[in-house]
């Protein structure tokens, strides 16, 4: 059954519908000249929004080595090895963005939007961006909060600007160098189905950081409960993102280890977020709340918290 | 003096040139940024000096002559200067990245030619701020700086779109946005 298949043309969609029917049966794609025949489910080349519900491949870590041989080819001292990294597309950039913003159950974003074409073109300037938005947002709240205060002078902390990317970057380099460090520590001890090549998790943890930008800039709404509220919606949102990339990745290890792994992940990512808000923001003071009316338990935090 | 055959975008000439002609060439192409059209002169007869002159006057303009400029918390002339070249250099690297075929020094000049309308924007802010503060003197730097903002993006976006790869444009033209956004906020902020 297998040589038939592998003798005959497929369609894309008969590709999909055989292969989910009989998970071992191996098709060749014509479409996409860097895949190889292989035992894997799921559609191949492009368009792989019709992705089945198993997140892993059976080879996916020589797949990726493989690829990643394949690809940079060029010596690292050359320009084109680099231009290798920003091989992407305006389309393909927003379609990353966008699966880093609607996390969907099951669903592994390097998987589904990566496959193997990591770029440095999203983590560099989402981090940028996030850098100047957190500095500008947190001078601007700031101003406002003071806002009246006769013995308060405007200054634009312009010098907060390379702290926020001192640390941005940091943590957007450092934590991936370690986890990647930590999966391959892994991966020598447990065959793991699945591994991820650095730039893979640097590129999921960039483009994670896109949805601080706007909680970046609704945190300059001066309250405490909303902000609070924005720190769990974007924690959630791309924590569980991060998770679900890595969770198939940990998880033929053992138990412990595997959720140790996913809790310091999404640790990591709370202490970045509230660092944030705590070094950036200054607390909203009862005093100078807007005229917007408190409710008692904001009013009773306010005043706690100050 | 010598006429010179040479193009004013060739490096190592040793011939001396006069000194009218070549701030005449500087001042031709800050005329084709005032008034952007689709054309090369920007990017055939490229020059620093341009970018130079406008970086080190927005640079001198940012700076306060108050004694306490410690606390002040602006930027430094240093930073400003840091700011715009290796933005600048960033974008350039960007865009060739991307697959632009661009030249590392065009593009350096677009770029630093198209701070010219925030130059300008930068003095009417100074001027506007010998007046008395209040509400509406911040609406009327705001307005001069946003309008000075899109017509810096317009201006280097019509000199840098065309060398993009079409499917890449928005990437490459991003970076530029962003650039001119952080120069706009470093001159709105700016207290005296």
């Amino acid at each position: 059954m297998a040589a038939v298949d592998d003798l005959q043309f497929e369609e894309f969609g008969d590709a999909a519908t055989s292969l989910a029917a009989n998970p071992d049966a191996t098709t060749i794609s014509i479409e996409d000249p860097h895949e190889t025949p292989k035992h894997q489910p799921g559609p191949l080349g492009g368009s792989g929004r019709e992705e089945d519900d198993e997140l892993l491949g059976n080879d996916d870590s020589d797949k990726t080595e493989l690829l990643a041989g394949q690809k940079k080819s060029s010596p690292f001292w050359t320009f084109e090895y680099y231009q290798t990294f920003f091989d992407v597309d305006t389309y393909q950039v927003f379609d990353r963005i966008k699966g880093s913003l609607l996390p969907i159950p099951g669903k592994n974003f390097v998987r589904l939007y990566i496959r193997s074409n990591p770029d440095l073109y999203g983590p560099f300037w989402i981090c940028a961006t996030l850098v100047f938005a957190i500095a500008i947002s947190g001078n601007l709240s700031n101003f406002l909060i003071h806002l009246g205060e006769k013995t308060y002078h405007y200054v634009p902390e312009f010098q907060k600007v390379s702290i926020a990317a001192t640390i941005i970057y940091a943590y957007a380099w450092l934590v991936p160098l370690a986890l990647w460090g930590f999966l391959m520590w892994r991966n020598s001890k447990v065959m793991n189905i699945v591994s991820y090549s650095f730039l893979e998790i640097v590129c999921v943890y960039g483009y994670s950081l896109f949805i601080y930008i706007p909680t970046a800039i609704l945190w300059i709404i001066p309250q405490k409960a909303v902000r609070w509220i924005l720190v769990m919606i974007a924690l959630g949102i791309s924590g569980s993102v991060l998770a679900m990339t890595f969770w198939p990745a940990v998880r033929e290890d053992n138990r412990r280890i595997a959720l140790a792994t996913i809790v310091t992940i999404v640790l990591l990512h709370m202490l970045l977020s509230v660092g944030c808000l705590a070094y950036f923001f200054d607390a909203p003071e009862m005093d100078h709340l807007p005229t917007t009316t408190a409710t008692p338990n904001q009013t009773v935090a306010a005043a706690k918290s100050s | 003096m010598a006429e010179a055959e040479e193009s004013p975008g060739d490096p190592g000439t040793a011939s001396p040139r006069p000194l009218m002609r070549d701030l005449k060439a500087v001042g031709k192409k800050f005329m084709h940024v005032l008034y952007p059209r689709r054309s090369n002169t920007l990017l055939r007869d490229w020059d620093l000096w341009g970018p130079l002159i406008l970086c080190v006057t927005l640079a001198l303009m940012l700076q306060r002559g108050s004694a306490d400029s410690e606390k002040d918390g602006g930027p430094q002339f240093a930073e400003v200067f840091v700011v715009v070249w290796f933005g600048a250099v960033t974008i350039t690297v960007n865009s060739k990245l991307l697959g632009g075929n661009i030249s590392f020094f065009q593009s350096l000049c677009v770029l630093g030619y198209c701070i010219l309308p925030l130059t300008v924007a930068m003095l009417i802010c100074r001027l506007v701020l010998l007046a008395e503060p209040g509400p509406i003197n911040f609406m009327v730097r705001l307005f001069v700086v946003t309008v000075m903002f899109a017509w810096s993006v317009v201006a280097s976006t019509a000199f840098l779109a065309d060398s993009q790869p079409p499917n890449r444009k928005a990437l490459a033209i991003y970076p530029v946005f962003l650039f001119y956004f952080v120069i706009s906020w470093m001159i709105l902020t700016f207290t005296p």
